[in-house]
């Protein structure tokens, strides 16, 4: 018993940080309609100023307690300075052209960030172990598990909470429920889009950034941990439905959990568990878990 | 429509090529055989962008073309080239033919994400299978094509010419196909689906037909690069790899069957220049150079060629 | 941006004291390694810099006794570096492009290059000397003339550690494994697994984790090791995976409660340093890094490349040395012959069989017909003395005793119980 708890508890950790890719990645392809390759860029950032501004902390002497508050800090600076730079400075030329344009148009920005990223941080690996190690250990049965992921798994509740709230409570947000159900109108209703887009993507990118700054004291932040991220949040993103939050996170669940289970149960599946759910969810609800209907043009 | 001029045209890149076969170097010969292979799965990608779809999952039929192709020789026995271009084309064909069921119900990024999964499906079955090699793949090498020895030294400029004349008859065959009613059904469908299944035409059927001809066109593409490079290994079924068709796709636009080869020789000739050149920051120059093709030529690299010829 | 600039202010360094130093001209040699993505850190750059050093210490005449003659032969090097990122389909177009413009190769990290560009070599006719790929079929399935491969190959890391697991922990009855799920980490579970077996009949095999590469969260997996309470794990782990296992594992009691072997585990003594908890087993590919012996040269190799990189040297530093010094004796084997500027077929003769001192000890071309190096390999324990981490109880292990007899191969060798 306690060792399928064990595994739930795995599948729980891995799906909340999937969660986070996932929402920003969803957020930005309800609102633009962009299928946001570079987003493996924003979480590689994410981690990799982590790193850095946690390390410098730490370096300098300050109590180590503070170097969460830098992984959030992380993700805010990466928000707010990629955001408006790629959205502003690269996407906003493009608008209008068709979306596999600027799928391609994500796609060099994501290669150009690569190599950024690889000039300005190198190549080794930067550790930031601290924050993991601090909290110390709990256990489930017999087994030793950080309290760092309950962090994590706090930290993903909290945000889903505070984005759906933002979403349907306040006022700016129902505009941006306004505009991922219908741009133009939107438009013609006098909602500035263009500025819903820049908050939408700083704040995607924000998110993503999150997901990186809080993988950063589990792993070692290299070159190209960026790539894996794509394709497992886009697969996230599907199963969910494109635009819904809760699609997203009822997809992150089902793909962390079932993928835990293949770990422990039978790991020979394990590289194929998320493309047979994602198969699988599609082949049943051809347009994701929670798709809202569309209306078709005649 | 270039319609016209695209025959003329198409047969003169055909002859320099057959010349180049005879006198290029070596080197030379490779990379236009590759460009050739890549180029010929990009037609696939375009006659199902035509109809307003994006697969990102070619990986599945390329990679499914060259280890066919491989196999074949290597397991089988059986290494002649002819034999293993049809075998990778019909493999991959078959496969198309059964998941275009399935597929060809669905549109815009679901088909997408659903044609990507399938292909990382086959790419979780080469990686684990040891026999196969994994990650390392296997060589193979042809002896003959079509029961004629290929000589060590010229195998590859016959081989090359062999398949330059190949290819472009299917090119035509594809260019005549587009310019029917079947083609321009394609670009219907993009407009608007619901009209055509109005007017009485099949839209499922058109789809699943340009899904098994893209499949099949990508098994041919996977088996010529195997044959070209003489190694195949599961990265061809990766993502990243039908993305990367997608991309030289976009490259090149949509407007003609000679844009996929064009924009698919450039791709290359990119990579390797900003690799030769800047191999620090490869990846940063190939990005750049992308997003000025992007941003200075909004249809393609196929614009250049059509604007010339309609000024 | 420093890396750019200082790597091409060697190559003018360089170039410019060639051709104040030597009047013949340079030969190039084509350096292929990775650049970019998750093998650049721990492998691809150290070996660029592995191989950046030797060159322009040899233009200058600065490398210790036998290796005195300046750069190969009285002509200066220049290298011509280029990413072996982006899979075999582009390294063989790569290749291609590179062989015109160089007169050797040297290169690849990665066995699945390896195996693709070992028949375009061959069919190039250029000299191609392949530094650090594991597996061991380029020579096992085929034969080459103009391929060779400097460095020992893959088995006996993992014939090594099996030995050296069951000497210091002779009770151990059940073992467990976390490797990646790629040619690479398929091959080295499936050699220690067969080790393991074959020395100690009736061992059990408690779980194989399998994961993706570059996966860098290992939770589950980790729980799922911890459960198995298997007595031993091995890992032939890599780079940001290795270290995510060590900073993952370590605070859950993973390597307290067990012994964990790693077989490629040397980059991570220079990275992690003192979080590597004590009592892992460690293996270096080869006599590389801390297990090098103290002698001379190797101060030399060690004291020289920290000057310059402000970090130790590791496996992949020490095999890109041990290619350059190899081509280099095999020109200057073909030198002393008779011929001033030697042809690649005399080279390849010189090359062939040759034994020559490299960095970590000797390396002896006897497998695959004259192609294949082996060396002697070395495991051992980690153990944090005074806050430096140590490598204790070191066992070294001739090279015979953990390769194969030429002509056999490798699997079979294994599974034969190491027979000779």
């Amino acid at each position: 018993m306690s060792d399928l708890l064990a595994v739930l508890f795995d599948g729980v950790v891995y799906s909340s940080w999937l969660f986070l890719m996932a929402a920003g990645l969803t957020l930005i392809y309800g609102v633009m309609k962009i299928l946001n390759i570079a987003h493996g860029s924003l979480y590689a950032l994410g981690a990799y100023t982590a790193a850095t501004i946690g390390g410098a902390w730490l370096a300098a002497g300050h109590p180590p307690i503070g170097s969460y508050a830098m992984l959030a800090l992380a993700a805010v600076l990466v928000g707010v300075v990629m955001g408006p730079l790629l959205e502003r400075g690269l996407l906003k030329w493009m608008y209008g052209r068709d979306e596999v344009v600027l799928l391609l148009v994500t796609y060099a920005a994501f290669l150009i960030l690569e190599d950024a990223i690889k000039l300005v941080w190198g190549v080794e690996s930067k550790l930031l172990p601290e924050p993991y190690a601090l909290p110390g250990n709990f256990q489930i049965g017999e087994l030793d598990f950080p309290v760092y992921n309950l962090i994590l798994i706090a930290v993903a509740i909290v945000t889903g909470v505070v984005l759906a709230w933002a979403l349907h409570r306040t006022r700016q947000g129902k505009l941006l429920l306004a505009v991922i159900h219908d741009r133009e109108i939107s438009a013609a209703l006098g909602i500035n889009v263009s500025r819903v887009y820049l908050v939408t993507f700083s704040v995607g990118a924000a998110l993503a950034a999150l997901g990186g700054a809080l993988a950063a004291p589990a792993i070692a932040v290299s070159p190209g941990i960026g790539v894996e991220v794509i394709v497992l949040s886009f697969a996230v993103v599907v199963v969910g439905g494109l635009g819904s939050l809760g699609g997203a996170a009822l997809g992150a669940l089902l793909v962390g959990v079932v993928r835990s289970l293949a770990v422990r149960y039978w790991p020979e599946a394990e590289l194929f568990t998320i493309y047979f759910v994602m198969a699988l969810v599609l082949i049943a609800r051809p347009r994701g878990l929670f798709s809202a209907p569309e209306a078709r043009r005649i | 429509m270039s319609g016209d001029r695209t025959i003329p045209v198409l047969a003169l890149a055909c002859l320099l090529l057959l010349v180049a076969a005879a006198l290029a170097p070596q080197w030379l010969v490779f990379l236009l055989a590759l460009a050739l292979a890549k180029g010929l799965v990009v037609l696939g990608l375009v006659l199902l962008m035509r109809a307003g779809l994006v697969s990102f999952g070619q990986g599945l039929y390329f990679g499914l073309g060259a280890y066919a192709a491989a196999l074949l020789a290597n397991r089988g026995g059986l290494d002649d080239a002819a034999l293993m271009i049809v075998a990778g084309t019909g493999c991959a064909a078959a496969l198309a033919a059964i998941l275009g069921l399935l597929l060809a119900r669905y549109r815009e990024i679901f088909f997408a994400m659903l044609s990507l999964a399938f292909s990382m499906i086959l790419y979780g079955a080469l990686v684990k299978s040891s026999a196969l090699g994994s990650t390392d793949g296997f060589n193979l090498h042809a002896r003959e094509f079509a029961g004629f020895a290929l000589a060590g030294g010229t195998e590859r400029r016959l081989f090359f010419a062999a398949s330059v004349v190949l290819v472009f008859g299917l090119v035509w065959l594809l260019h005549r196909y587009l310019a029917s009613h079947w083609g321009r059904l394609s670009v219907a469908i993009r407009d608007n689906e619901l009209r055509v299944e109005y007017l009485g035409a099949s839209v499922y059927r058109v789809v699943y037909a340009n899904y098994v001809a893209a499949g099949a066109l990508a098994g041919m593409g996977g088996a010529f690069a195997a044959l070209a490079v003489g190694h195949v290994d599961p990265e061809t079924a990766y993502w990243t790899t039908s993305g990367e068709f997608v991309f030289i796709a976009i490259l090149g636009g949509t407007g003609n069957v000679l844009a996929p080869f064009l924009s698919a020789a450039i791709f290359e000739g990119l990579r390797t220049v900003a690799n030769q050149y800047a191999p620090n920051v490869w990846q940063m120059s190939l990005g750049l150079a992308m997003l000025a093709i992007i941003m200075f030529l909004p249809g393609g690299l196929w614009t250049l060629v059509r604007r010339r010829s309609a000024a | 941006m420093k890396r750019l600039l200082r790597w091409f202010s060697i190559a003018l360094a360089g170039a410019l004291a060639a051709t104040g130093a030597m009047a013949q001209q340079p030969v190039k040699i084509g350096i292929v390694t990775f650049l970019s993505g998750p093998a650049a850190g721990p492998f691809g750059v150290p070996a660029r810099n592995g191989f950046e050093l030797v060159a322009e210490m040899l233009n200058a005449g600065r490398v210790p006794a036998p290796y005195a003659t300046k750069g190969l032969g009285g002509s200066a090097i220049e290298l011509v570096v280029i990413d072996e990122a982006g899979g075999p389909q582009k390294q063989v177009a790569e290749l291609r492009n590179l062989a015109q413009r160089v007169d050797y190769v040297i290169g690849y990290i990665s066995s699945g290059d390896c195996l693709a560009v070992a028949p375009v070599a061959e069919e190039l006719r250029r000299i191609t000397v392949l530094f650090d790929c594991g597996t061991p079929r380029i020579f096992e399935d085929a034969s080459y003339k103009y391929v060779f491969r400097t460095g020992p190959h893959g088995t006996m890391d993992n014939t090594s550690l099996a030995l050296y697991v069951l000497e210091r922990h002779p009770k151990v009855r059940s073992f467990a494994g976390i490797n990646q799920n790629y040619a690479w980490g398929q091959d080295s579970w499936a050699d220690f697994d067969a080790a393991m077996k074959a020395l100690k009949p009736g061992i059990e095999v408690k779980t194989s984790q399998m994961t993706k590469l570059f996966a860098g969260q290992f939770s589950a997996e980790i729980s799922t090791l911890l459960s198995s309470k298997a007595d031993v794990i091995h890992s032939s782990f890599w780079g940001g995976d290795l270290e995510g296992l060590i900073l993952q594992g370590a605070p859950r009691g993973l390597f307290k409660k067990h012994v964990v072997a790693l077989s490629a585990g040397e980059p991570a003594v220079n990275r992690l340093g003192a979080k590597i908890p004590d009592g892992t087993i460690i293996g270096a590919r080869g006599p590389f890094g801390p297990f090098a012996p103290d002698n001379e040269f190797n101060r030399w190799f060690k004291t020289s490349f920290q000057e310059r990189y402000a970090v130790p040297p590791n496996y992949a530093s020490y095999k890109a040395a041990n290619a350059l010094l190899g081509l280099k004796s095999a020109f200057e084997k073909a030198q002393k012959a008779g011929a001033a500027s030697p042809t690649d077929d005399q080279i390849v003769a010189a090359f062939e069989n040759i034994t020559f001192e490299g960095v970590g000890g000797t390396v002896r071309m006897s497998l695959g017909k004259g192609h294949q190096a082996t060396m002697d390999n070395a495991i051992g324990t980690a153990k944090t003395v005074g806050g430096q981490l140590q490598m204790v109880n070191v066992k070294r292990y001739p090279a015979d005793k953990v390769n194969p007899p030429e002509g056999t191969k490798s699997e079979a060798w294994i599974k034969s119980g190491f027979k000779k």
